[in-house]
């Protein structure tokens, strides 16, 4: 019984963690702690949860794999979809607050500097990944070129941690972290499928 | 200007305390205005001033207090922009002394408070544009450079001057990894350095220099970034070579030795023509010179704009 209520409970749970930081702001927003400079703020925050979520997908994978926590599967898709929205988020509050969708600022932005290139590149490519993460989408496709298309948010990740890293002024350790933490999940997951048959088998 | 002119008028006359406290009260209601009235606004350290008004102080509404004080780059703190609010009261910044040194008749240490009775203060409400491309408008409290450098007697040999800022890691925790080769320095042409504008400040807002805005003493240049506004003073060096300086020294392809505002020429990384002036949410053209064009553009004649960054 106790074990049933808390499966039930477990899915809320997880869609109040996903929604946390976004609701974290605007209790901030609301009890004015955004700072003096709330549009740079909260773009930083938008774009930091993005690349959280982003690095969380890939743990889910290796964590139910390797970690024997299967049940987190069931969550792969909704924590990607929330790194896709807040990464949306992010992009929202660049156009629109940042940049006040002046759109020749935006395009020589784009042009201009590498970590606005390689950001909006990385929102387009998180585009079919979150269209075909729909289940009516992935059905009509082949398992094997659902995955590979899914593997793109390897690089996406990268893409990611490049952009933070060439943005900052001075102060590379955090961007260094998530440099540290996508090279570890994505270390692991290479090693982990250099020998696939051999874990089953064990399995 | 009518205002500007009498001499008793000061600051606190012309804007209500209350009323530059109770920040964004619109949105948080009386809770925000609590949070001003006994949170960071006045820090236990801070004293009063005597000084009077300036006419080359702007028109302009002022940045409210705890946004002056709250929301500062101040890397010895740390490199968030809360960090200095958060960390500077480790600092001590009673006693203190300045060295003045160089290329002049007379150097010499000189100890804060005396310096401070040595010049009359006045109040200069500048513009400040921080290379970040968000602004404030600060009512500065503190006196000419130029009286400080005049009082020391500079040779003719004497082209720049030197500024660094206190190196102490106990007191400075930012400065205990290497982001910025430390100690933090600045430097400024001589004749930069002489213009009328540019000020030594000791206080803002009537009161002794909050230690996140570079207590006891520091420097402010308004037609420069923020960044040339060298906080924490602990030696000025008349020199004849130009010197080093921090942002500079890190990232030269971004930051120049002028650090000027100058809306034409782009950050590598993000565009100079518009800033955000904390307060507001739409942006306002970034003026070159930061407005200050009239009183300071001679001092570049002859040089390539396009450099002047």
């Amino acid at each position: 019984m106790a074990r049933a209520n808390a499966a039930r409970l477990e899915s809320p749970a997880v869609w109040a963690l996903c929604a946390a930081p976004l609701l974290l702001i605007f209790y901030w927003g609301f009890t004015s702690q955004l700072t003096a400079n709330p549009v740079e703020f909260v773009l930083r925050d938008l774009g930091l949860w993005g690349l959280r979520f982003l690095c969380l997908t890939l743990a889910v994978t290796l964590l139910a794999k390797y970690a024997n926590l299967p049940w987190l599967m069931r969550y792969r898709r909704r924590i990607g979809l929330w790194a896709f929205a807040y990464v949306a988020l992010h992009l929202t509050v660049y156009l629109g607050a940042a940049h006040e969708f002046d759109w020749a600022e935006i395009g020589a932005d784009i042009a201009k500097r590498p970590y606005i290139t390689i950001g909006m590149a990385a929102f387009a490519l998180l585009i079919p990944l979150a269209v075909t993460s729909a289940a009516a989408v992935r059905r009509r496709m082949k398992p094997r070129s659902w995955r590979a298309l899914h593997r793109l948010v390897y690089v996406i990740a990268i893409m990611g941690v490049a952009h933070y890293f060439l943005l900052v002024k001075a102060d590379i350790r955090s961007p260094l972290l998530y440099a540290a933490i996508v090279a570890t999940l994505l270390g692991a997951r290479l090693v982990a499928s250099a020998r696939p048959r051999k874990a089953r088998a064990a399995g | 200007m009518l205002i500007r002119n009498a001499p008793d008028l000061k600051d606190c006359d012309v804007t209500d305390q209350g009323l530059y406290l109770a920040r964004r009260q619109f949105i948080a209601g009386a809770a925000g205005l609590g949070l001003a009235a006994c949170g960071g606004a006045s820090p236990a350290s801070a004293a009063p001033l005597k000084y009077s008004p300036n006419r080359m102080s702007i028109d302009e509404n002022k940045t409210p207090l705890d946004d002056v004080t709250g929301y500062n780059n101040f890397y010895e703190f740390g490199t968030g922009k809360e960090d200095p609010a958060a960390y500077a009261k480790m600092m001590r910044s009673r006693p203190w002394t300045i060295t003045v040194d160089g290329l002049c008749d007379r150097p010499g240490s000189v100890d804060i408070d005396e310096l401070i009775r040595r010049f009359p203060l006045e109040e200069r409400i500048y513009r400040m544009r921080c290379v970040e491309a968000w602004s404030m408008v600060i009512p500065w409290v503190g006196f000419p450079l130029a009286s400080l450098i005049k009082s020391v007697g500079p040779k003719s040999s004497a082209k720049y001057v030197a500024f660094e800022t206190l190196r102490d890691p106990r007191q400075m925790p930012g400065q205990r990894s290497a982001v910025i080769q430390w100690p933090y320095r600045e430097g400024l042409r001589l004749d930069e350095a002489m213009n009328p504008l540019t000020l030594l400040a000791v206080g803002l807002y009537g009161q002794t220099l909050p230690n996140q805005n570079g207590a006891p003493i520091r420097l402010v240049v308004p037609w420069k970034y923020g960044f040339k506004g060298i906080k924490s003073i602990v030696r000025i060096r008349l020199t004849d070579r130009r010197p080093q300086t921090s942002w500079q020294m890190l990232a030269p392809g971004e930051y120049g030795f002028y650090g000027n505002v100058n809306p034409a020429v782009d950050h590598p990384r993000w565009s100079q023509a518009k800033e955000r002036r904390i307060g507001e949410f739409f942006r306002r053209k970034t003026l070159p010179f930061n407005g200050y064009g009239e009183q300071v553009a001679h001092l570049y004649r002859g040089l390539d704009p396009r450099k002047l960054y």
